[in-house]
């Protein structure tokens, strides 16, 4: 089995690591670089909750190999809020209860920074195009899709 | 999920790549990874070399000649979808594109992967088969192009074989066609339960059937709703039959949204 060098930047730090080439991205961020913000769900690319940004793109980290990011520049949920101080989005989705048990919540903030970076005033139909690849079972979603567009209009509550 | 051990190899080149496909026979290409990786974690494929496709650039991008678009096996779709080229001059392969998964899939999967898995209820290969796409292939022994209709020869099958690799798919100028499509999926943009698109030209309608068998079933018909509708009930189809669908219902389905995807193209 191969073992790989790789070198990322994550959250505006750099690792430098060794892999067995069999390692998922996922687990390279959470147990290799202690990142554990980026959840685990489903395991098979359906629920979003490992979504990180990869080279300023939203990917479901569990569908990749650690291997093939070397290089890349990685965003995760731990990244939205360097200082401390919560973004924006973040505000609204604690504002409008966008979240009950915040397992998906990494994967959601993630996914709707890239819907925002992309599409800064979206309907509500492309905000739930937006988070169709996350999925959150607490919250029916109703209040997410509210926190996404509060934050888009710069709202607080 | 821990993977089977394997070695990891990223070629820079598409010569490099046929070279590495061809040194041993377990190996498998990596596009997008959108499905491989899935089938990896539950074992399903346990390729001893993966072969990571996605640091050669001359797999990626779309080119225009004479109206016909040239797209690279590793143009994801979400290039696909906001590409200029494409919206000039075949815009539903962006239509198609956009109704894939979601928006983190479309960010990692390749119209190549789509192709080259050939599951049944992908959508690209039955748009592929009524646009009438050419395909090519590299191998050790050289490169040729082969229609869509004899790239698709089975279930996860194609005339890609061991040791050759997808370049590039060749979508012909539309010319005075008008192209169109049709599918009921499992919830929005989920799994196809029966994808139909079309392509008419000069009051012919060429519809490809997908998820009613191993290949897209082709059926060429007077375009209007009422012909395609006979002409898909004469094809005989088989369909399987799930969880999901009966293959009655997926019979009636491919009537209907056959005459849907014709209607789309108008």
């Amino acid at each position: 089995m191969s073992t790989h060098e790789v070198a990322v930047t994550v959250n505006g730090e750099r690792y430098e690591r060794e892999v067995e080439a069999r390692k998922l991205l996922v687990h390279f961020i959470r147990d290799d670089l202690d990142l554990t913000g980026t959840h685990v769900g489903c395991d098979t690319g359906n629920c979003g909750a490992c979504t990180i940004l990869l080279d300023g793109q939203a990917v479901k980290s569990c569908m990749l190999l650690a291997a093939q990011a070397d290089g890349a520049e990685i965003t995760t949920v731990e990244g939205l809020a360097p200082d401390g101080e919560l973004t924006p989005l973040q505000r609204a989705f604690s504002e409008h209860h966008g979240l009950q048990c915040g397992y998906c919540t990494p994967g959601m903030l993630i996914s709707a920074t890239h819907l925002l970076s992309h599409t800064p005033r979206p309907t509500d139909e492309e905000i739930r195009r937006g988070i169709q690849g996350n999925i959150c079972r607490c919250t029916g979603y109703v209040n997410i899709v509210k926190a996404i567009r509060a934050a888009s209009q710069g709202q607080s509550l | 999920m821990l993977l089977s051990e394997l070695e990891y190899a990223r070629p820079g080149s598409v010569e490099e790549a046929v070279r590495l496909l061809g040194s041993n026979e377990n190996a498998r290409a990596l596009a997008g990874g959108q499905s491989l990786v899935n089938v990896m974690k539950t074992r399903v494929a346990t390729p001893e070399v993966v072969v990571d496709l996605n640091r050669i650039d001359a797999l990626r991008g779309i080119a225009v000649a004479d109206g016909a678009l040239e797209i690279g096996a590793m143009t994801t779709y979400t290039a696909i979808i906001d590409s200029p080229e494409v919206a000039a001059a075949r815009p539903i392969l962006a239509e198609v594109a956009r109704t894939i998964a979601d928006v983190q899939v479309r960010n990692r999967g390749t119209i190549g992967g789509n192709v080259c898995s050939n599951d049944p209820t992908n959508h690209f290969p039955p748009l592929a088969a009524a646009l009438g796409a050419e395909l090519t292939i590299l191998g050790a022994s050289g490169e040729r192009t082969v229609g869509a209709e004899e790239f698709f020869e089975g279930v996860y099958m194609t005339a890609v074989h061991p040791g050759e690799l997808l370049t590039k798919v060749r979508i012909p100028a539309k010319g005075d066609a008008r192209d169109g499509w049709a599918s009921i999926t499992l919830g929005k943009d989920g799994t196809g339960i029966v994808n139909v698109a079309a392509s008419v030209r000069d009051g012919t309608a060429r519809v490809a059937i997908g998820c009613v068998a191993a290949t897209p079933v082709v059926v060429t018909a007077s375009a209007d709703e009422t012909a395609v509708q006979d002409a898909v009930r004469s094809a005989g189809l088989d369909p399987p039959a799930d969880v999901h669908a009966s293959a009655e219902y997926r019979r009636h389905l491919a009537e209907v949204l056959a005459a849907r995807a014709v209607r789309d193209a108008a």
